[in-house]
């Protein structure tokens, strides 16, 4: 079973001509099958836990490791992260003109699989993803991303999550933008995922909505840059009765 | 990317579109057209049509020192059935008749030329297979004149295709009769030393279609004048370009549509990639619209796509408009950066580097590509993409 182990990651960035550390330590296990939520106070550092593990340049790790069944993930390039079984559906889907989304699609998918998928079950696979997530077909057609509306992008994501089947996928911020049919259709795209069993899955959001569809196994509060608290299923409660304020309190630049 | 112009009649008023007096793309150039180089002063530089290219690297094409040598191009036509393939002398009346020279190279190769090339397709010929002009440099200094010409309602596709080595000032003229039909492809494949300087006159009969490709990928320099102006009413013109500009090379493509006839179209769309240190292409694109062109329906577009540090675009659209009763006139010009944003999107999932750079490419030319519709050429495009894109990964 694929494992994902975070230990005292400790990452900085580059900000107006400062060093400044954004992950101050994190601690984290994910295995196949199971799903995390982090959660977290806007500025905590949930997205650059995120990106980082994805392996974003712009993000300089200078302490602690990553191993994806003891491989170290840290020394892979962004490709080879995602050809290992990594995966992260992005807040913001970035617009790449002149691609189109079936060519994208099957152009990941031969670099992910190591060999082209056989076109005609290739086509029907695409199509049925699709239609569960409620897609057009002419969508495919149009470039990737580009004038795709928030829940386009978001349902594009899971889309590429679906097909890609990733041992880990890091969900940042899905629910973000997304009205409540949107946030459902998406929902039910990655709970359909979920179930092959086949995905770990770490979901990071900033508001406890999206949980109400997916059900998480382990729940992490994320503040100052280190996850702050752990629990299951209830401490999603806690934090939708009482807010980010007692970790926020003291420490934290949000 | 940001669009730099963009202003589409009808939906604007009549206060945002500038009208000229008199013709200031006329009145930019250092001296009027001519077929005498004589009456061309020697460049320096700094004029309005020269500002922008290396002189120095035009080989003395510019101040009369290249002097034409026998091994400088060699020409090998195939053309299918119906068509009459000519070589003919500088007296031939058929010579000159799309259009004047504009500036002192182009003039040069008027002058300098001892030999023309006259290909002839009959009124109501319609082939089926493209005529292939083979223009192969052999090392030396060229200057020539190509005529194409198709009588009323002839259609045909043309290939003109450079390759080799050479310091090369040719013009091309090509003459449509009513109803006509043309398709030019005219692929700079050049070899990394060759200066191609060339001016190309469209002149469009009344209700004919002319449709151009101008693919330059290799050269030193190339510095290519389209030109299009309209001999009747309800002509088309599709000017369509593609370069691929690569450190150190100069590609320069300075078009001219000339709507100076009622009721006629044109629709320019120029995509450029470039990368490298000291890349460098210049798009010029010039439309006049007179004063009796009513009804004249024009938009220009040019794209770059700028892939590494160092390379530079010079992006320059022109619009000027005599009169306000058109239905259409716009123009736009963009540059943007692949970047880094998009590599690591591609590279997320799973996609190396090289190979999205590559599909990035491929896909902003594909929309020009897949119009071509000689299958040979479009396969040959996009292989020569894709070696332009090894060779700088």
């Amino acid at each position: 079973m694929a494992t994902l182990e975070i230990r005292d990651l400790h990452v900085t960035v580059e900000a107006d001509n400062a060093t400044k550390e954004i992950l101050k330590g994190v601690d984290l296990t994910v295995k196949q099958g199971e799903t995390h939520a982090i959660m977290g106070p806007n500025g905590s550092g949930k997205s650059t836990l995120a990106y980082s593990i994805a392996g974003h340049p712009k993000y300089t790790i200078t302490q602690g490791t990553v191993t994806l069944d003891g491989e170290d993930v840290l020394a892979m390039e962004v490709d080879e992260r995602a050809r290992a079984g990594m995966f992260l559906a992005m807040q913001y889907p970035v617009e790449v003109p002149g691609v189109s989304v079936s060519n994208f699609l099957r152009t990941s998918a031969t670099a992910i699989r190591g060999e082209a998928p056989k076109l005609r079950t290739w086509v029907k696979e695409v199509k049925e993803s699709m239609a569960a997530l409620q897609m057009d077909p002419a969508f495919a057609e149009r470039n990737v991303n580009e004038g795709f509306s928030g829940g386009e992008k978001k349902r594009h994501e899971i889309l590429q999550m679906e097909l890609l089947k990733p041992k880990i996928a890091i969900l940042d911020e899905t629910d973000s933008g997304l009205d409540v049919d949107a946030l459902r259709v998406v929902s039910e795209g990655v709970n359909r995922i979920r179930e092959t069993g086949e995905v770990g899955t770490l979901l990071i959001t900033h508001y406890t909505r999206i949980l109400r569809y997916i059900k998480p196994d382990f729940v992490h509060v994320f503040a100052n840059g280190r996850i702050a608290e752990s629990g299951g299923a209830e401490l999603a409660d806690k934090l939708e009765n009482e807010g980010y304020e007692a970790y926020v309190k003291g420490g934290a630049s949000a | 990317m940001a669009e730099a112009q963009n202003i589409p009649v009808g939906s604007t008023t009549a206060g945002q579109i500038a009208v000229a007096a008199e013709s200031t793309v006329a009145t930019r150039m250092s001296a009027p057209p001519s077929f005498d180089v004589a009456d061309f002063p020697v460049p320096h530089g700094r004029e309005e049509e020269w500002r922008f290219t290396p002189l120095e690297r035009l080989r003395g094409l510019h101040d009369g020192t290249a002097v034409a040598t026998g091994d400088g191009v060699r020409i090998d036509i195939e053309a299918p059935e119906g068509v009459v393939v000519e070589t003919v002398g500088r007296d031939d009346a058929r010579l000159g008749k799309a259009g004047t020279p504009v500036d002192r190279v182009a003039a040069q190769a008027y002058s300098a030329f001892e030999k023309a090339g006259v290909v002839t397709v009959p009124k109501e010929t319609v082939l089926t297979e493209p005529i292939r002009i083979a223009v192969h440099g052999e090392g030396g200094v060229a200057y020539g004149h190509q005529v194409i010409e198709l009588g009323a309602f002839a259609e045909a596709v043309v290939v003109i295709d450079h390759t080799g080595d050479a310091v090369l000032a040719a013009n091309v003229d090509y003459v449509l009769g009513d109803g006509a039909k043309l398709t030019v492809v005219s692929v700079q494949d050049w070899d990394d030393k060759a200066v191609h300087v060339g001016q190309h006159n469209a002149l469009i009969g009344r209700d004919a279609t002319f449709k151009s490709f101008v693919v330059t990928f290799g050269g030193d320099l190339v510095r290519l004048h389209p030109r299009v102006s309209y001999a009747g009413t309800g002509g088309e013109a599709e000017l369509f370009g593609l370069y691929f500009t690569d450190a150190g090379q100069h590609q320069e493509h300075r078009l001219l549509v000339d709507h100076n006839v009622p009721h006629c179209k044109s629709n320019a769309v120029y995509k450029g990639a470039l990368q490298g240190e000291q890349a460098h292409a210049v798009w010029i694109g010039d439309v006049l619209i007179e004063a009796k062109a009513e009804g004249t329906d024009t938009y220009e577009m040019n794209r770059n796509l700028v892939l590494t540090d160092g390379a530079r675009v010079d992006s320059v659209p022109n619009l000027e408009i005599e009169t306000g009763e058109i239905v259409g006139a716009g123009h736009a010009s963009a540059t943007g950066r692949f970047d880094d944003e998009q590599l690591f999107y591609l590279m997320a999932r799973g996609i190396p580097a090289d190979e999205a750079r590559r599909l990035v490419v491929r896909g902003f030319f594909a929309e020009l590509v897949q119009q071509i519709a000689v299958a040979d050429i479009e396969e040959r495009l996009l292989v020569k993409i894709d070696e332009e894109l090894e060779a700088s990964v």
